[in-house]
């Protein structure tokens, strides 16, 4: 003991400290739990043990041998390590499973569809019926082939980003360097303004007009289609890209704006030579935040897609994507059925690809930009 | 010059690192009871480090580390059975840019009274009299005690600053660059009421300003890289310094 | 001419008009296509909002009357969820700005997951209301207090559910709000207060809350303002297609984006209701614009009083 020892035990001290650790904490448990919860009705389907009667009925067509079979290829709790893969169907799986491998080069997928046989039904495994080409959940012989799934929400994807990333890219850089600063005082809130549409405001949007003017302008078959739900998309997606982007552009060094203009190039070329560049893994940052909303965005693409399960890329036909056909389906599902596995699967499948494109942003994104800035 | 007093806080061999980086090479110094001690030197030197060591304020910053010893009335500072809050409560500290809280002038001082348990409301105001008399404002803002603190000028939120420092009455105070952002009045009514407070208490200033340290400290210690070059009593330093380094510092043929 | 005058060659700049001509067109095409949006909205609604369409219950299989119902539920939801998800997300938020060391793996840990948070579709949390809030969690209550898992107490879809869905959703965005309304109160002020001798706890309580509250508020309004319309999340966590009165925590209930999803998809008669669309729209958008505003009042009222 000395004079500057402490003088009560401070528990209250210590109480708070530790409540707040344990609320922080709640985060983590959050996604442990998302982990665990939206996993576990997934993994139902690999188990082989079906709870409910539907289910029991649907897996009775089935043989014995292809629920056997399932076990050995999955291992739910060996879903989030993949390296632990040893099987080849479900090293095969891995394409469907890592759609953000797929997206870059669609191509092969879309060859893989030809593979599976159409052999009768009732000795399909389950890997054989995901890799299905027709999305058929509700029927007497039900059908749960992802592929059409898998394209439309590729194509969706793709539309939106096509649409969505250059606008908000070349807005954000017309805010940062061209505006003057009364421009930029309107058309910085007021896109920051759309970010806070509500989706499902965004898809009506789309389903009442912008379907009819584009059926308009372009003649095309159907209504709603995969272009009319790629631009609803694109409008969740130019806010998040526009503000992200703006704000790793205005954080490039002033001193390496000046020392461009210092060298006799102009605004423009500052701006797209210099500035762009070094901005790149914000940008970057943000196109690939751009690609996880549109992915996962439910409302517009339930509202604007058409929501056909159709097996074409051409985007001027209805589309229908994983988190439409969890938002539509979800509602009506036997509990414990086969399909309401599956709808499970195609949330796992959601929250895996935005885990690893968060993944992604925050370790390759992050250490470039500081790599950048740091010169390290 | 006045005669030694005991010593109330005194270092060996103290060095201190932010992570990989030393800030500060084996440092002896001895602190006086009812003293001035000044540290000059130029920025970057490691003095304002060295006061923040005393109350330990550099805890705060992530993976910094000390070797040495750190001594006041005897005790080591950083020993395991030091309560840091305790320490802080007997050691004030007054910094370089005024902060004082957005609150009334009454709260901002009471507020290191408050911490410990409720005070009666005489108890209270007899401080904050006592506080502001003791920082020569008490004339100046008698009538608005409960006005925001912020209303108050440069120099009198520093002043209200070393109140509140001294409301606890710490037996040490770390004054880190107090007038720095002052104009020259305020700085000269500073410098006064340093004087002033010696009598009560040991005072550690660290200044950019050699004048001042000449006007107001009865030691002075000088600073380089992180070295402590020359530490005597003032009126030594100033007028023969023994090293060549301090001697080029305060005549400005240096920084 | 003078010598600094035309240095760039006219092919040049045709290019750089051209570069900044097609930024501005985004930035242009991108305003326009919002302000149409309003415009549209407000044409096609404005004649059909009347104090009856607020004042009033759904009739005739939504197809008249109006949606009281549905704006009550909304505005009982936000204030659920607010209260569920503000005081956690403050308190992850005061962790990882006065507690967290940077190098401290839990500290890594909880900001990874708040970011992950942050990106996860929200028709995942909507998979995840219904599994863990409501078949897990609801269920188990029941078990614990009914004695049976199948009472039908919590262990249905519900308001409570939805607003716990959704306070897990808008977590992360409330986390980040208060963290930067916590890191704007100077350095400074929290060396002062612990060089008085004042602990960690106490200067968070008396000087970094009281300094940042009105950051706080409005960052939460905000966050929570994107919980209001959100409709995925809660697509089958809780959300009534028709309500005649009845509100209660465990009961389901109207939402005005559900609604208006219902009214733009699944009406009898779609031409028909699409002006009951547009005015829900408007009330919609009216009642998130309506948060955001708050947060701009507060936040302008509380600084001039400081």
């Amino acid at each position: 003991m000395n004079r500057f020892s402490a003088t009560s035990k401070r528990f209250g001290e210590h109480i708070a400290e530790w409540s707040i650790r344990i609320v922080a904490s709640l985060s983590i448990l959050v996604i442990f739990l998302i982990f665990v919860f939206v996993f576990r009705e997934a993994a139902g389907l690999f188990s082989g043990a079906q709870r409910s009667q539907a289910a029991a009925e649907a897996a009775a067509s089935a043989s014995a041998t292809p629920a056997d079979h399932e076990q050995d290829v999955y291992n739910p709790d060996e879903e989030t390590d993949s390296a632990a893969t040893t099987s080849p169907s479900n090293a095969n799986d891995q394409d469907v499973y890592n759609p953000d491998a797929t997206i870059e080069e669609p191509a092969p997928a879309a060859a893989s569809t030809a593979t599976p046989e159409e052999a009768p039904q009732a000795s399909k495994s389950l890997w054989e019926q995901l890799t299905g080409s027709i999305w058929q959940p509700v029927s007497e012989d039900p059908k749960f082939g992802l592929i059409p799934l898998f394209i439309g929400t590729t194509k969706t994807t793709i539309v939106a980003i096509v649409i969505g990333a250059p606008l908000g890219i070349l807005a954000a850089l017309y805010t940062a360097f061209f505006a003057s600063p009364r421009v930029r005082n309107i058309v910085k809130p007021t896109i920051e303004l759309l970010a806070g549409f509500p989706s499902v405001v965004i898809g009506f949007f789309c389903l009442t007009i912008v379907a009819t003017f584009l059926q308009d302008v372009l003649g095309t078959a159907f209504r709603l289609n995969a272009l009319v739900g790629g631009f609803g998309l694109s409008l969740a997606v130019i806010p998040l890209v526009y503000s992200i982007a703006e704000e790793s552009l205005t954080a490039v060094p002033r001193s390496l704006r000046e020392a461009s203009l210092a060298l006799g190039s102009t605004e423009w070329q500052t701006a797209y030579r210099v500035m762009l560049p070094a901005a790149a893994p914000g940008v970057f940052a943000a196109v690939l935040l751009g690609v996880g909303r549109a992915f996962g965005e439910t409302m517009i693409a339930l509202m604007a897609t058409g929501n056909a399960a159709m097996k074409t890329w051409s985007v001027f036909e209805p589309a229908r994507t994983f988190a439409a056909t969890i938002g539509s389906e979800m509602g009506e599902v036997v509990w414990g059925s086969e399909h309401y596995g599956i709808l499970f699967l195609l949330g796992s499948m959601l929250f895996l690809f935005s885990f690893g494109l968060n993944a992604v942003t925050e370790l390759y994104v992050k250490s470039r930009l500081i790599k950048k800035f740091q010169g390290k | 010059m006045a005669k030694e007093t005991s010593i109330k806080a005194r270092t060996q061999t103290f060095s201190f690192f932010y992570g990989q980086k030393q800030a500060l090479f084996d440092i002896n110094i001895d602190m006086h009871e009812n003293r001035v001690t000044a540290f000059i030197g130029p920025s970057g030197c490691g003095k304002s480090t060295f006061l923040r060591s005393i109350n330990r304020m550099n805890d705060l910053i992530e993976s910094t580390k000390h070797t040495g010893l750190m001594e006041v009335d005897g005790v080591d500072v950083y020993g395991s059975d030091v309560d840091v809050v305790t320490l802080r409560r007997r050691i004030g500290m007054v910094f370089q840019k005024s902060t004082p809280f957005p609150k009334s002038i009454f709260e901002n001082i009471t507020y290191g009274l408050t911490l410990t348990g409720k005070k009666s409301k005489s108890e209270l105001e007899e401080v904050v009299e006592s506080s502001l008399r003791r920082a020569a404002l008490w004339e100046e803002v008698k009538d608005r005690l409960h006005h925001s603190a912020l209303g108050l000028s440069g120099g009198q939120q520093q002043r209200l600053c070393i109140a509140r420092a001294v409301s606890v009455n710490p037996e040490i105070l770390l004054m880190d660059e107090p007038c720095s952002a002052l104009d020259p009045i305020s700085t000269g009514k500073v410098e006064e009421l340093i004087t002033q407070l010696k009598d009560q208490y040991t005072i550690v200033l660290v200044t950019h300003n050699m004048q001042q340290a000449a006007r107001v400290s009865d030691y002075t210690g000088f600073f380089l890289m992180g070295k402590l070059i020359e530490f005597d009593r003032t009126r030594t330093i100033f007028t023969s310094p023994s090293k060549k380094e301090t001697e080029d510092y305060i005549t400005g043929r240096f920084g | 001419m003078s010598v600094f005058s035309g240095h760039l060659p006219a092919s040049k700049r045709v290019l750089g008009f051209f570069a900044v001509l097609v930024a501005a067109f985004a930035a242009v095409a991108i305003v326009g296509l919002i302000v149409s949006m309003f415009g549209i909205f407000i044409a096609g609604g404005a004649q059909h909002l009347s104090w009856s369409f607020l004042s009033e219950a759904p009739r005739n299989n939504n197809m008249e009357g109006g949606i009281f119902p549905a704006i009550f539920g909304t505005a009982l939801l936000v204030l659920i969820m607010s209260i569920l998800g503000v005081p956690i997300g403050t308190a992850t938020a005061i962790y990882l700005n006065e507690y967290a060391k940077q190098t401290s793996v839990f500290a890594r840990s909880v900001r990874f997951a708040v970011n992950t948070l942050a990106g996860v579709p929200s028709i995942v949390f909507g998979l995840f209301g219904v599994g863990f809030f409501v078949q897990f969690l609801g269920k188990g209550l029941d078990g614990m207090m009914y004695g049976s898992m199948e009472a039908k107490v919590f262990g249905q879809e519900s308001l409570l559910w939805c607003s716990a869905t959704l306070a897990v959703l808008t977590l992360p965005v409330v986390i980040v709000a208060v963290e930067e309304a916590l890191r704007a109160v100077p350095r400074e002020l929290r060396e002062a207060s612990l060089a008085l001798g004042a602990t960690k706890w106490q200067t968070i309580i008396k000087v970094v809350l009281p300094n940042s509250v009105t950051g706080i508020l409005t960052g939460s309004i905000l966050a929570v303002s994107r919980g209001a319309g959100e409709v995925a999340a809660i697509l089958f966590v809780g959300v009534a297609y028709s309500m005649d009165g009845n509100v209660g925590l465990t009961e389901k209930f109207m939402h005005l984006g559900y609604h208006l999803y219902v009214l733009a998809t699944q009406s009898p008669d779609v031409e028909k209701a699409l002006p009951l669309q547009y005015a829900t729209t408007l009330v919609l958008l009216g009642l998130t614009f309506l948060l955001n505003f708050t947060a701009i009042y507060i936040r302008s009222r509380l600084r001039t009083k400081a």
